[in-house]
C-alpha cells in the first residue's frame, strides 16, 4: 500500500531535522575537479547509451574524496595487500567509480566512451574480474556490508592496518541482508569497517521515504552498534574532515556514515529527477545540455 | 558423517592458518575444540545466512578457506543469491557443509528437507557438488577440499550410515569409483544412496542379474569420461539419489547421455517425485514412501525386464 502524502511528509520533515550539516545553498558550488568527474560519467552515458547517472552523481564527491585523500591504494599495483579497499555496494553506480577509477590511472580513461559495449571490461556493474581497482562484483544489492564484513575481519586476523570502505545506495539498505551485515559487524567491533550511505532520498521508484521510509536512520544505525556521523554527501572540506577523523570509536565499533546527497546532483534537470535514475538513449542534445551544465 | 567433516575441518585448520569455520547457529557444543583452541579463527553468526556467505566471501578474498556449516535447506535456498554472486562469480575457495542432505530431517517436515540442493547448485557455474557415501569417505572427500580452487557444496547424509566405501578406491574429486563391476545393468548413485544401489545389486545378483554400481560422489563436475565409458559397455543404466529428478544427477546423466551418445543405453532415473513430502516419520520411513529401499531399488531395475543371466 503507498504511503499517504502526510506521511511521506511526515517521513521527510524527520530526515530533515536529523541532518544538521549546512543547508544546500550554504555549500560550495561545485568545483572544476567534481565537474570533471561528472563529465567523465557521462562521457560512458554517451557511449553506452544508457546508464545510472542519478545515483553515479550523488556519489561522485564521497569517492572522490575517498580516492584523492583517504584510500591507501596503489594504482600501479591494484592488488596490493596492504591497500585499503573500497566496495560500491550500489554497483548500480559504477560510472561514478569508473570514473575515479580512470583518473587515478587504474585504467585509460578512453575506455569509459565504450561503457557497456560487448567487448568492453566496463559494464553496467562493477565486476571484480575485469576492472582493476574494483574489489568485488556487485550489482545485486545488499551484498556489500556482508563482504567488506569478511575483508574487514580478514584483514585483522593478518595484522595489517587496511581499512574496509562500503558505499551502500539508500534504497539498497531496505536489504535484510545489510542489517544481518550490521549486527555481526558490531559483534565484533570493527572499528577498520565503514559503511558509506549515499543517502539521496530516492529509489527507482519514488522517495525512499514513500516506498521504504528509512527513518530515523542515523538512530538505526546507532542502535545497531555503529558510530554515526551524518555529512553533506557533496561537501568535499566536509567529507575530507569527517574521514580523517575515522574510526569514530576506536577498538569499540563500526563506522557508518550518512551521507546526505541529491540524486542526479550538478545537472539542475536531473537532480531529484527519477526519471534519470537510469537513462538509456539519450538524445544528442539532451547529452549536450548536460555536458553544458558541467563546464567549468 | 557430520562429526567427521566437522573433526576434519579443526585438523586442517591445525595444519593451515588458512582454514577458517563458520557456522550460523548451530547445536551446542559444535566444535568446541576449535573454538577454544582458534578462537580467532571461530565465527558463529547466528540464523543470517545471507551475512554468512558474504562474510565468507570477504574473508575468501583476502585469503582465507572458510568452511561454512549449517542446515543443507538454509545454506542453499535463502542465501542462493549470496552463493552464486559472492562465492560462484567470484570463484573463491568456499566450502559449504550442508547438514541434513535429501530426507535426512524428514521429521521435521519439507521446510527442513533439501531435495533440490543439488540441482540448484549444480546450475551454477563455478559450483562443485560432492555427496560422500559414508564417514570413512568424508574422511578422504575433506583432505580433497583444502586445496579445491572455486566453491564447494558438501551434502552430508544422516550419520551412522553404512560404511560401504573402500580406502582403496581412493577419492579424487570428479572421479567416480567403480563400486561393483556391471553386466547389462549400471547403477549409477550419489551419496548413502550409493550404498542402497550396492545393496540393490546384491539382491539382483541373486536373481540373476548382474548389476554394477558406479558411486559419484561428485555430481559436479561430472565425471563424463567414466559414464561415457560405461554406457558403452551395458544396456541399462539406473540412476539412484535422494533428490529431485529435476536437475539432479539423473538429470545430469541423462543430459550427457543426450548430448554425446548416438546410441544411449536404456536410462531409468529413481529419486524424488515433483512435489514437497507430505509424510513425516524417518529418512528410511520417506525413502521407503518413494520407492528407494534397496528391495524397491532393485524391482524397479528389474522389472524394466532385463533377461536374467549376465
Amino acid at each position: 500500500m503507498r504511503s499517504s502524502p502526510k506521511s511521506i511528509s511526515a517521513a521527510l520533515l524527520r530526515a530533515e531535522a536529523a541532518f544538521a550539516a549546512p543547508r544546500p545553498e550554504e555549500v560550495p558550488a561545485l568545483d572544476s575537479r567534481s565537474k570533471a568527474l561528472r563529465r567523465l560519467v557521462v562521457d560512458g552515458l554517451k557511449g553506452g547509451g544508457r546508464g545510472h547517472l542519478g545515483a553515479a552523481f550523488s556519489a561522485i564527491e564521497i569517492l572522490r574524496v575517498l580516492y584523492d585523500e583517504v584510500l591507501r591504494v596503489d594504482p600501479a599495483h591494484p592488488a596490493w595487500p596492504e591497500r585499503d579497499r573500497l566496495l560500491l555496494s550500489k554497483g548500480h553506480g559504477c560510472l561514478a567509480l569508473y570514473a575515479i577509477l580512470a583518473d587515478k590511472g587504474f585504467f585509460p580513461t578512453d575506455e569509459l566512451t565504450r561503457f557497456c559495449r560487448f567487448d568492453s571490461f566496463l559494464g553496467g556493474h562493477p565486476d571484480a574480474a575485469k576492472v582493476p581497482g574494483v574489489e568485488a562484483s556487485t550489482g545485486a544489492l545488499g551484498h556489500g556490508p556482508s563482504i567488506g564484513l569478511g575483508l574487514a575481519l580478514a584483514a585483522r586476523l593478518h595484522h595489517r592496518p587496511s581499512r574496509v570502505f562500503v558505499v551502500t545506495g539508500d534504497g539498497e539498505i531496505n536489504e535484510g541482508s545489510v542489517w544481518e551485515a550490521a549486527m555481526s559487524a558490531a559483534k565484533h567491533r570493527l572499528d577498520n569497517l565503514t559503511i558509506i550511505v549515499d543517502y539521496n532520498k530516492h529509489q527507482s521508484y519514488a522517495a525512499t521515504a514513500e516506498v521504504l521510509d528509512l527513518e530515523p536512520l542515523a538512530d538505526k544505525w546507532r542502535s545497531f552498534g555503529f558510530a554515526v556521523q551524518e555529512v553533506d554527501g557533496h561537501d568535499v572540506a566536509a567529507l575530507r574532515t569527517l574521514f580523517r577523523a575515522l574510526p569514530f570509536s576506536p577498538g569499540r565499533k563500526p563506522n557508518a556514515i550518512i551521507a546526505h546527497t541529491v540524486k542526479g546532483k550538478g545537472v539542475s534537470f536531473a537532480e531529484n529527477n527519477l526519471a534519470w535514475h537510469h537513462k538509456s538513449n539519450v538524445p544528442a542534445a539532451e547529452l549536450e545540455a548536460v555536458y553544458r551544465e558541467l563546464e567549468d | 558423517m557430520r562429526k567427521t567433516s566437522l573433526d576434519c575441518v579443526y585438523e586442517m585448520a591445525k595444519r593451515d592458518e588458512r582454514v577458517v569455520f563458520l557456522g550460523s547457529d548451530l547445536g551446542v557444543g559444535t566444535l568446541d575444540e576449535f573454538r577454544t583452541t582458534f578462537p580467532d579463527r571461530f565465527f558463529m553468526e547466528g540464523i543470517a545466512e545471507q551475512n554468512l556467505i558474504g562474510m565468507a566471501a570477504g574473508l575468501a578474498m583476502d585469503g582465507f578457506i572458510p568452511y561454512v556449516n549449517t542446515i543443507a535447506t538454509f545454506l542453499t535456498r535463502r542465501c542462493f543469491e549470496q552463493v552464486a554472486v559472492d562465492l560462484c562469480l567470484h570463484n573463491l575457495p568456499v566450502r559449504l557443509i550442508a547438514n541434513g542432505g535429501g530426507l535426512v530431517y524428514a521429521p521435521l517436515g519439507p521446510t527442513h528437507l533439501a531435495i533440490e540442493d543439488m540441482g540448484i547448485l549444480r546450475a551454477l557455474p563455478n559450483m562443485a557438488v560432492v555427496a560422500p557415501v559414508d564417514a570413512e569417505e568424508m574422511r578422504r572427500c575433506m583432505a580433497a577440499t583444502l586445496d579445491w580452487p572455486g566453491p564447494l557444496y558438501i551434502r552430508l547424509g544422516k550419520g551412522g550410515d553404512p560404511v560401504v566405501s573402500d580406502a582403496k578406491a581412493g577419492f579424487a574429486l570428479g572421479k567416480g569409483i567403480l563400486m561393483r563391476e556391471p553386466g547389462r545393468l549400471l547403477f549409477v548413485s550419489t551419496g548413502i544412496m550409493s550404498g542402497r544401489a550396492l545393496a540393490a545389486a546384491e539382491l539382483l545378483a541373486a536373481r540373476g542379474i548382474a548389476a554394477g554400481v558406479l558411486h559419484l560422489h561428485t555430481v559436479k563436475p561430472l565425471d563424463e569420461a567414466a559414464l561415457l565409458r560405461l554406457a558403452r559397455e551395458v544396456e541399462t543404466v539406473v540412476t539412484v539419489e535422494e533428490h529431485v529428478l529435476a536437475g539432479g544427477l539423473g538429470s545430469a546423466v541423462a543430459e550427457l547421455f543426450a548430448d554425446r551418445l548416438a546410441q544411449a543405453p536404456r536410462l531409468l532415473r529413481l529419486g524424488l517425485p515433483d512435489r514437497f513430502p507430505e509424510k513425516y516419520g524417518s529418512q528410511d520411513d520417506l525413502l521407503r514412501h518413494f520407492g528407494l529401499t534397496p528391495e524397491q531399488i532393485a524391482e524397479r531395475a528389474a522389472s524394466l525386464g532385463m533377461r536374467s543371466a549376465a
